[in-house]
């Protein structure tokens, strides 16, 4: 399809602002101005201030020369972002994809909306008198390239809609400056004296390049429709979605459950086809009150099974309040990935981790108890007991070193050790007796000592002495010594041996 | 004719046994886990698997006992490849410890859990996946419906489960195939040498379905189960030889 671009042009953008919240500024002129070089520089100035010759660029000191009641006011740094980012969401009204354009516009990428208004002319129409009714000074044009409605936006003469294909045309009467060029090369224009776009237009690449450099003949080919420019949306489109209206509210858990199954059916149709699973999707329930309440999944691998994400999403249908009713339904799934389709094996050994019914099942504990309960550890080079183990990052991880066994391990290990009295026959013996708990234990048989030095380049501290000892019980533990044995030594217990 | 009687006894006897599900095992099932003489002590002689076992620990030393025991089985049940589920309350386990009872830690999934039924919740999720291994769960208190509930899953799926229960308070009777106690021993010095023999228990079975309760005494040495009456008859008949 062909695309279609508006670009609007704010000519007084922060001081319309300050004129909307102010009122009474409405007929006096009045300028933004920043310090610059130790000049105090007009960054913006009102239409009335314009009128009697005061523009941006100026130093305030001349300004203030000309007009006798001139209002110099602090520049605000970023605000004309921040009121672009606000514009910029009001014309998703218009279409979906909207970038802003620092410092004084925003484009739209109007590619087959514009039917829904009646055409391009009552589209543009609509926007610009909206804009205007609001108090914003907005100048807009149509054209098939940002470059070409970027120009005529700001200095076009006759009509704002350039049509299919025509914009070579629109350019040709408008100076260099409308391609959005560089001072520099803006200047060397204004030497060589090309005063419009149409004196320069025809002359080979090559010479041009030679004089102007590679930006100036991006600007210009963009302009013209031969390159393609990218822009960043004020709020990225999501590629994979589904929604579905209804015609009455919903409100009971059996209408929704209804819902996310038809919005799933049809997800589901498109990413088997494309051969892609989803690993997070959104429920998003927008509520005739205006409020939205969303529910949110997220798998281990891509899925595009109905019935595994639905009982995903069963689990949350609780937590969706549906208040006095859901008009719409929005499905979108954010992250998606490509998915093998299952090979079916001649020979069925146990697929262990790689199963499909293991990970559908924990991405349904995920989505119960939260992701953050379930763990896999694998094996770090570290001989320090808590740093020995790291989380694994997905199920299909395999360890790059081996699990350790040549040295006692205990298998239940407390997060931090415990303080235990002690007593020891000798130095470097182990313990004779313990208290863990206010409970005493005879030690009658030990291992060790096994010293395990502190990573030095990690942090600092005592090493520590480890001893396995088992109590007249049977119980077994694993005791150490923090430091060297000197007047007061620190005995903790950290772990229990099965 | 007390003859004909008894044969018609066990022959009763063995008919209700298939009746409830317990099929004559094919001959390589017998001593799977190595248990020798506790596994007689299961219908037809064979350790039950497809079913839900109960293990009672009182402290955290028998519940680390209890542990070990249960890695050693795992050991036994992931020998094809297959994984499985570790679902806590405590999660202080050290999957390092678990490779000295022959079990991959890294095909472990742990899932530590604040509250019984959360953990009851997703053990009953995990026994209907047919493709684990094995699934345990520590918590403290579990009634007769929830165990019913287990076995049911497990039924389904012939996945094993283990119920680890520490510190119940009430002791009622549940579904469970058995219920287990696992002590720990003091170990005997190998070759009377110093130190930490192997982990030693005292493994007891307190109920058994349609088996024999009793009490043994269990090592775990290089990388088995070891009964240790019969390794003291061993000795007993080297030294006589």
């Amino acid at each position: 399809m062909q695309k279609r671009f508006v670009v609007i042009w704010f000519r007084h953008l922060t001081t319309d602002w300050l004129t909307l919240r102010r009122p009474e500024l409405k007929d006096v002129p009045f300028v933004f101005a920043a310090p610059e070089r130790n000049r105090i520089i007009i960054t913006a100035s009102n239409p009335t201030a314009e009128v009697q010759g005061v523009y941006r660029g100026m130093a305030a000191a001349d300004a203030k020369a000309i007009t006798t009641n001139l209002q110099v006011l602090d520049h605000i740094p970023g605000k004309e972002a921040k009121l672009l980012r606000q514009l910029g969401l009001w014309c998703i009204r218009y279409t979906p994809i909207v970038a802003i354009d620092l410092p004084d516009g925003l484009v739209l990428d109007i590619s087959g909306c514009t039917h829904l208004w009646n055409g391009e002319r009552g589209y543009l129409k609509e926007i610009v008198n909206k804009l205007r009714a609001s108090g914003y000074d907005a100048r807009a044009a149509i054209a098939d390239t940002i470059g070409a409605a970027w120009a005529v936006a700001r200095f076009g003469k006759t009509s704002p809609i350039i049509n299919n294909g025509t914009q070579a045309q629109a350019l040709m009467g408008l100076p260099p400056i409308a391609l959005r060029l560089e001072p520099l090369v803006l200047e060397k224009l204004h030497k060589l004296g090309f005063s419009t776009i149409k004196s320069f237009m025809q002359i080979p690449r090559s010479v041009l390049r030679r004089r102007f450099g590679e930006g100036f003949l991006l600007r210009l080919a963009q302009a013209l429709g031969l390159e393609d420019e990218i822009i960043e949306p004020l709020i990225p489109p999501v590629p994979y979605a589904e929604r579905l209206p209804c015609m009455e509210p919903v409100r009971t858990a059996k209408a929704i459950e209804i819902a996310i199954q038809k919005l799933l059916e049809g997800l589901c149709a498109r990413l088997q086809a494309e051969g892609k699973g989803v690993r997070k999707a959104t429920l998003k329930c927008y509520r005739i009150d205006g409020k939205m309440v969303q529910a949110g999944i997220s798998t281990n691998r891509g899925s595009h099974s109905v019935s595994h994400l639905f009982k995903l999403f069963e689990l949350q249908v609780s937590k969706i309040e549906p208040a006095l009713g859901i008009e719409l339904f929005l499905l979108e799934a954010p992250k998606v990935e490509d998915v093998d389709a299952p090979q079916e094996k001649l020979w069925a050994g146990n697929p262990g981790l790689q199963d499909t019914a293991l990970a559908e099942l924990l991405d349904r504990i995920a989505t119960k108890v939260g992701p953050e309960r379930i763990r896999r550890y694998l094996p770090a080079e570290h001989y320090w007991p808590e740093r020995s183990i790291k989380p694994a990052v997905s199920l299909s991880e395999i360890p790059l070193t081996k699990w350790r066994t040549d040295r006692p391990r205990p298998l239940r290990l407390l997060r931090r050790p415990e303080r235990v009295e002690v007593m020891a026959l000798l130095p470097d013996y182990p313990p004779k007796v313990f208290t863990y708990r206010g409970k005493r234990h005879i030690v009658e048989k030990a291992d060790g000592p096994e010293r395990i030095e502190r990573e030095w380049w990690r942090d600092k501290g005592e090493h520590r002495d480890y001893y396995a000892v088992e109590d007249s019980n049977g119980g077994r533990y694993w005791l150490f010594r923090s430091g060297h044995y000197d007047a007061a030594p620190e005995w903790y217990l950290h772990g229990f041996f099965a | 004719m007390p003859d004909t009687k008894r044969e018609l006894i066990s022959r009763l006897q063995k008919n209700i046994l298939q009746w409830e599900g317990y099929k004559q095992p094919p001959p390589g099932m017998r001593e799977l886990m190595g248990l020798g003489s506790v596994e007689a002590a299961f219908p037809n002689g064979v350790f039950p698997l497809g079913a839900v076992h109960e293990l009672v620990c009182g402290n955290t030393e028998q519940a680390t006992a209890c542990g070990g025991f249960v890695t050693g089985l795992l050991a036994v049940l992931m020998q094809n490849g297959g994984a499985c589920l570790w679902i806590g309350l405590s999660g202080n386990l050290f999957p390092s410890a678990l490779k000295a009872f022959g079990v991959e830690p890294d095909r472990v999934i742990f899932i530590t859990l604040s509250k019984d039924k959360d953990v009851l919740w997703v053990m009953e999720e995990a026994l209907k996946c047919a493709g684990l291994a094995a699934v345990i769960g520590e918590l403290k208190e579990m009634d007769f419906k929830q165990s019913r509930r287990l076995q049911l899953a497990v039924e389904q799926s012939q996945v094993t489960g283990f119920v680890l229960r520490n510190e119940s308070d009430k002791m009622g009777s549940t579904a469970c195939a058995a219920r287990w106690q696992i002590k720990p021993l003091p170990g005997e010095p190998v070759d009377g040498l110093p130190g930490l023999g192997f982990p030693r228990w005292q493994v007891e079975l307190l109920k058994v379905r349609n088996g024999q309760p009793g009490k043994w005494i269990v090592e775990w040495s290089d990388g088995k189960f070891t009964p240790v009456e019969k390794r003291i008859l061993e000795q007993q008949k080297l030294l006589v030889g």
